[in-house]
């Protein structure tokens, strides 16, 4: 015996937002339109966080002590996306990965492109773990995160 | 810890596809489940926690109000909390403080998800920034990918094992999904389907990655004086800890994972554990993804760093070994998400009581159940026991 199958309700939602940025990472995009990357540094545990911060989310206090980072730096860890879903932001295969440049004390999230993907093994060869990197920038810079295309390997 | 509370009782529904209801019809086939297993009415109780991950799963905005009349909720005071993928498992918490505090005597606690009903990876996508982070997560399975290869490199485990140790936990935690009659994948694989199947995000593969389900979790926690007037076999809530850290995802060290250590060693404090891989009988690991249980066992003790996968190939997690993990299948086999910690916790009660039926483990007494959430930004426990 089959089972009835009901209704369903199909529908899509597609709302318009406008995000401030705030004076600390207005002040980082424009640094990134200069190829540029900033940290600020917390005085109290002298940590170099990028991308920067008003605040230390460890000590909790302000913190407004600018400092520009290296656009190379280390590749922590990595992730090639082989798989697709809904609104994604691009076609797989992409490899996306943490990157702790050169004089910061955290990493940060970005794309490492600039070599051939279709091949596992050879991804694997081209990205061991603490991999040097350096950031290669969009020609086109519109004080956005994209502004650094990505993180390739030196 | 405060006054003594306790699981009176639990509902699950059957998991995994289920448009043949509508989203409240769902959530009250757990609730009424709950009040059965109990055997209380929704009059005895003072109020109702309620949670998913994230409300827009569904499409619709705030869930407590649409699924209030669904959870007995009419007339009583209700509370929402939402912590990404330990959802579940904080709702736990929110119900066991309410008691706790002595403001409330039995709390219904409720997580939900209709998963199937939404895009799931483009609406956890939504949930970070779109500044810094919003581009780069590509959903659940890259994040844990990136976590596995740090893990693996650190301790300078092989490839080759680490891979061998996640295939066959992925045929453990199948295998117990057979023994679960709520569980959504009930399919026997072997470790060459895992080791074979597509690669998601390196190196996962698809058998090692949870599915999408639709689901619903009740559990009813109780003060000392109804439990014991109501009778019915408790679980005693023994630890309950919680730990965050940073929302930027390249501050944190996610091997050296301090949420996880840090809630562990709390919980273990509260309920005078001193040697968890001994004491424990049982435990209920959130675990979407093979790699990432396997680095909760070292962070949580069970097994020494860099150790997990010898201990796997040792059969020391088997349902018949030292410490049967996930004996419901986990969420690997079963993953409404706002519901996957709170089913955690409800498994863990299950068996401490007596009552997992084909998946009990045989004297169980101690179990632990877990739930982790954001960009592995949380994690949360809470260890049960079957005496007071």
């Amino acid at each position: 015996m089959s089972k009835k199958e009901y209704k369903t309700f199909d529908f899509e939602l597609s709302l318009p937002y406008r995000l401030a940025y705030g004076p600390t990472w207005t002040r980082f995009f424009e640094g990134l339109q200069e190829e540029k990357i900033f940290g600020t540094k917390c005085h109290q545990c002298n940590r170099v966080l990028v991308p920067a911060r008003s605040f230390c989310p460890q000590c909790f206090v302000d913190i407004d002590d600018w400092v520009q980072v290296s656009n190379e730096g280390t590749l922590v860890t990595w992730a090639l996306i082989s798989f697709e879903f809904y609104n994604q932001p691009k076609k797989p295969p992409y490899a996306a990965g943490l990157i702790k440049l050169d004089g910061a004390d955290v990493s940060m999230f970005h794309l490492v492109d600039g070599f051939d993907m279709n091949d596992l093994d050879k991804v694997k060869e081209t990205l061991p773990i603490g991999r040097r990197v350096k950031a290669v920038w969009s020609e086109e810079k519109k004080g956005h995160i994209l502004d650094i295309k990505y993180f390739q390997p030196i | 810890m405060g006054r003594p509370v306790a699981i009176i009782g639990t509902g699950q529904t059957k998991h995994g596809n289920r448009r043949d209801v509508s989203y409240p019809e769902l959530v009250r086939e757990a609730v009424k489940a709950a009040f059965e297993d109990s055997g209380i009415t929704p009059k005895d109780i003072d109020g109702v926690v309620s949670g998913t991950m994230p409300s827009m799963m569904e499409g619709i905005g705030m869930t407590q109000f649409y699924l209030g009349d669904a959870m007995a909720a009419v007339g009583k005071p209700i509370l929402k909390t939402e912590t990404c993928g330990s959802t579940g498992m904080s709702i736990a918490h929110t119900a066991y403080y309410w008691v706790c505090s002595g403001e409330a005597d039995m709390v219904l606690a409720v997580g939900h998800e209709k998963m199937r009903e939404g895009e799931s990876q483009a609406v956890m996508s939504s949930c970070f920034d779109p500044f810094y982070q919003k581009y780069f997560t590509s959903g659940a399975p890259g994040i844990f990918a990136m976590q596995c290869q740090d893990w693996a490199t650190r301790y300078n485990i092989p490839e080759e094992k680490v891979r061998d140790a996640a295939a066959l936990l992925s045929v453990i935690n199948r295998d117990n999904a057979l023994d679960n009659p709520y569980a959504h994948i009930k399919r026997k694989v072997t470790v060459e389907d895992v080791k074979k199947s597509p690669i998601i995000s390196y190196p996962i593969r698809l058998l090692d990655v949870c599915p999408n389900s639709d689901g619903t979790c009740a559990v009813i926690f109780a003060s000392e004086e109804k439990a014991k007037k109501i009778g019915t076999k408790a679980a005693w809530v023994k630890g309950v800890a919680y730990r965050g850290e940073e929302y930027n995802f390249g501050d944190g060290d996610k091997v050296e994972w301090q949420s996880a250590i840090q809630c562990a060693k709390q919980a273990y404090e509260q309920a005078g554990i001193t040697h968890p891989r001994k004491e424990l009988d049982l435990v209920e690991i959130y675990n979407p993804f093979t790699f990432q249980e396997l680095l909760i066992f070292e962070c949580f003790g069970f097994s020494e760093r860099g150790k997990a996968c010898d201990d796997i190939l040792n059969g020391f997690y088997n349902r018949d070994g030292e410490l049967p993990c996930d004996r419901s299948g986990g969420v690997l086999c079963t993953n409404p998400i706002g519901a996957a910690g709170l089913i955690r916790v409800a498994e863990a009660a299950m068996q401490v009581t007596g009552k997992a039926q084909d998946r009990q483990v045989e004297g169980a007494r101690l179990a632990l159940s877990h739930a982790l959430g954001g960009v592995m930004q949380f994690n949360g426990l809470m260890i049960l026991g079957s005496e007071l």
